[in-house]
């Protein structure tokens, strides 16, 4: 048992507040994933957990245990560091045996054990080689084998996958992922890779300037944005915002783009009419909208700025009043820029957005954000 | 798939005349080719500078003790001798202070770098307050002038009664040389990442073990740079030696003491001597040289 839990997780340098009030609990076996643009605390939090970085205040448990003051050897946690950081004075046989030797594990465990961890890795023939005898690649192998071959409880990665090339990048993703899904340690695993979140985690906490915005599985996180930061952050392309307001009509609430009525799912009536006659924001994907090359009644007339072929969807860059949005499209949906479009706006696949707040106008919201 | 990709023929490359090329691209390439050899020049003349005395102490040093006296002197040693070398090394009180000199440079190498490498690790690796007030400090002490130091020091040795013995050169010494050394071993410290020392202390090492077992390997090399830098700074340092050493001289302090007493021979010679360690450290220590200014301008 494994469970990562931290309470009120306070860390300050100087004056900047880097990690402010997190409270997280990460599951025996689960995989969580930080995500979060450079300097949101992400890799603080895991310094914090990892014992490189004592917090300010707050607590945080590894399985029963209080950990918060204990040195980073105390805490039954291996990790996999941004730049590898393997040991050039090593050869990679002794770089993966480092974590067992230091605990005194017998000899012969330590050579089956190393032998184990470099097979998953399908590093096994390099065992002998110094790391300035190794590509990048060959090195971050050797880094995650060193992490895994000590069998700790709880697994640290520091943007591990961020020094490769887009290629290698890909193809150790879905490599991680398996390998992770077999040796079921808990794990944290930060990024600022959005794409890397959504593939590997079975849950991502989203932060930005030293909270977590949303934790949620990465089909909510994607589909049910906490707030438009998050909205903003995931997803290529991020997702559209229109700016729209809150009317009445016949009684019912629904939302203006222009002179064109939006109309909200019934679920929705109650929160926006507490906000009739206030701006807000119309958030949609661009792959939740459909694009008709023909008027319709309940489909906005826009004009397509730019189109960009991308193989297995055609991108549109779309103008709307002042607003620019992108939507995509079957490749064979045949338009030319500066010529005009109708798009239809499902109801369930709208989210608004509080103009004032940014959050996301969900009934439940309270649950999607809390982090437990 | 080999064979065709080595059938295909070579693109053929043409060579460009620069008369050929636009006047403007002419003139940039002139302008090019002139600043190069202006550089060119100044580096062999800054060389040359360097160069000649050593080849000349070198050149005289291995000629026989008669062409060293000949004036004007000889440009290479033709006829090779070692005659000059030996009749230097056999003179009176040379080896004794040789081996003088060499048991100071070992005391003051491992005094120094004793001292310096927990010094050094701090400065590279810890924010504390006044860090920067104390990398300066450092420096200072190679401001403040021995001149003023070394009559003081004479007096409360002699006090002390440890006035002209072996070791207390070498305390002299390794407060010469410690301002150096400390920065030295610094910037060799701050070359080693820190995340190694982090992966160390995850996989279970504490701060000393992780220092021991991951920082001292990948530093020793250059703390090996910066003890025989301290070796050559107490081998060749003549004034502290002079003035606190009567009768157990150390090499640099007797050859200088017998200076205006002997012939071509001896100084050439005995200069000789005295540059070898210099110009083996430059080949071991040129790496790390570099790597410290440009640790210390950051």
């Amino acid at each position: 048992m494994a469970e990562i839990r931290i309470e009120n997780a306070v860390k300050t340098f100087g004056k900047v507040v880097a990690v402010n009030q997190v409270s997280l609990t990460v599951h025996d076996q689960e995989f969580v994933v930080l995500l979060g643009p450079s300097g949101c605390g992400k890799t603080t939090l895991l310094r914090a957990v990892a014992g490189l970085g004592m917090v300010d205040s707050g607590r945080i448990m590894i399985g029963d245990r209080d950990v918060t003051y204990l040195p980073p050897k105390a805490r039954d946690i291996s990790m996999v560091f941004q730049g590898y950081a393997i040991f050039p004075h090593m050869n990679v046989f002794d770089n993966i045996a480092f974590g067992l030797r230091m605990k005194r594990t017998p000899k012969e465990e330590i050579a089956r054990r190393v032998r184990e961890s470099a097979e998953l890795l399908h590093i096994e023939e390099f065992l002998e080689r110094f790391p300035s005898q190794l590509s990048g690649g060959q090195r971050q192998r050797v880094a995650v084998a060193r992490a895994i071959a000590v069998h700790s409880g709880v697994l640290l990665m520091d943007e591990p996958l961020s020094n490769l090339d887009a290629l290698l990048r890909l193809r150790m993703r879905a490599e991680l992922k398996r390998l992770l899904n077999e040796i079921r340690a808990t794990t944290i695993y930060v990024t600022h890779d959005q794409i890397e979140a959504l593939s590997m985690g079975d849950r991502i906490a989203v932060m930005r300037s030293g909270e977590i915005l949303q934790f949620d599985s990465p089909t909510r996180v994607y589909d049910v944005p906490a707030d438009r930061f998050v909205a903003g952050f995931i997803g290529t392309p991020p997702m559209n915002f229109l700016e729209g307001q809150v009317r009445r009509e016949n009684g019912v609430p629904c939302v203006a783009i222009g002179d064109f009525m939006l109309a909200p799912i019934p679920e929705m009536y109650e929160e926006l009419a507490r906000r009739d006659g206030k701006p807000i924001l119309v958030g949609i994907r661009a792959e939740n909208m459909e694009t008709l090359d023909a008027p319709a009644a309940d489909a906005l007339r826009v004009k397509v700025l730019v189109v960009e072929p991308l193989g297995s969807q055609n991108l549109l860059t779309i103008q709307i009043g002042s607003d620019v949005i992108k939507a995509s499209t079957h490749p064979d949906f045949a338009v030319a820029a500066n010529q005009d479009v109708w798009i239809r706006l499902p109801g369930d696949k709208i989210r608004w957005i509080d103009r004032e707040t940014g959050r996301t106008i969900i009934p439940d919201l309270e649950s999607l954000v809390s982090a437990s | 798939m080999s064979s065709t990709t080595t059938t295909q023929a070579a693109p053929v490359v043409r060579r460009v005349r620069v008369r050929d090329l636009p006047v403007e691209q002419q003139r940039a390439i002139r302008a090019r080719q002139l600043r190069r050899a202006g550089t060119y020049v100044l580096a062999i003349t800054i060389a040359v500078w360097i160069m000649l005395p050593i080849w000349l102490v070198g050149t005289l040093a291995f000629s026989t003790p008669a062409d060293v006296r000949a004036y004007p002197k000889q440009a290479a040693p033709i006829p090779f001798s070692t005659d000059t070398m030996e009749f230097f090394l056999n003179a009176r009180g040379v080896l004794p202070a040789t081996r003088n000199s060499i048991v100071v440079a070992l005391l003051t190498l491992t005094l120094s770098t004793a001292i310096a490498a927990p010094a050094g690790y701090a400065v590279a690796r810890y924010f504390f307050r006044g860090r920067d007030a104390y990398r300066l400090g450092i420096l200072a002490v190679r401001a403040f002038p021995i001149v003023i130091l070394a009559v003081p020091l004479a007096v409360t040795f002699r006090n002390w009664g440890i006035f002209d013995r072996v070791y207390s050169v070498a305390l002299m010494h390794t407060a010469l040389t410690l301002p150096t050394t400390i920065l030295v071993v610094s910037s060799v410290f701050a070359s080693v990442p820190r995340e190694l020392e982090e992966a160390a202390k995850v996989f279970g090492c504490n701060a000393f073990e992780a220092f021991l077992r991951v920082v001292m390997p990948l530093a020793l090399p250059g703390i090996a740079a910066s003890a025989i830098f301290t070796f050559v700074m107490s081998w060749n340092e003549v004034f502290a030696a002079v003035v606190l050493t009567l009768e157990n001289r150390t090499l640099p302090a007797l050859i200088l003491y017998n200076l205006d007493k002997s012939g071509d021979p001896f100084k050439f010679a005995g200069g000789f001597f005295m540059l070898v360690p210099s110009l083996i450290f430059i080949f071991f220590m040129r790496r790390y040289l570099f790597n410290m200014w440009g640790q210390i301008t950051k």
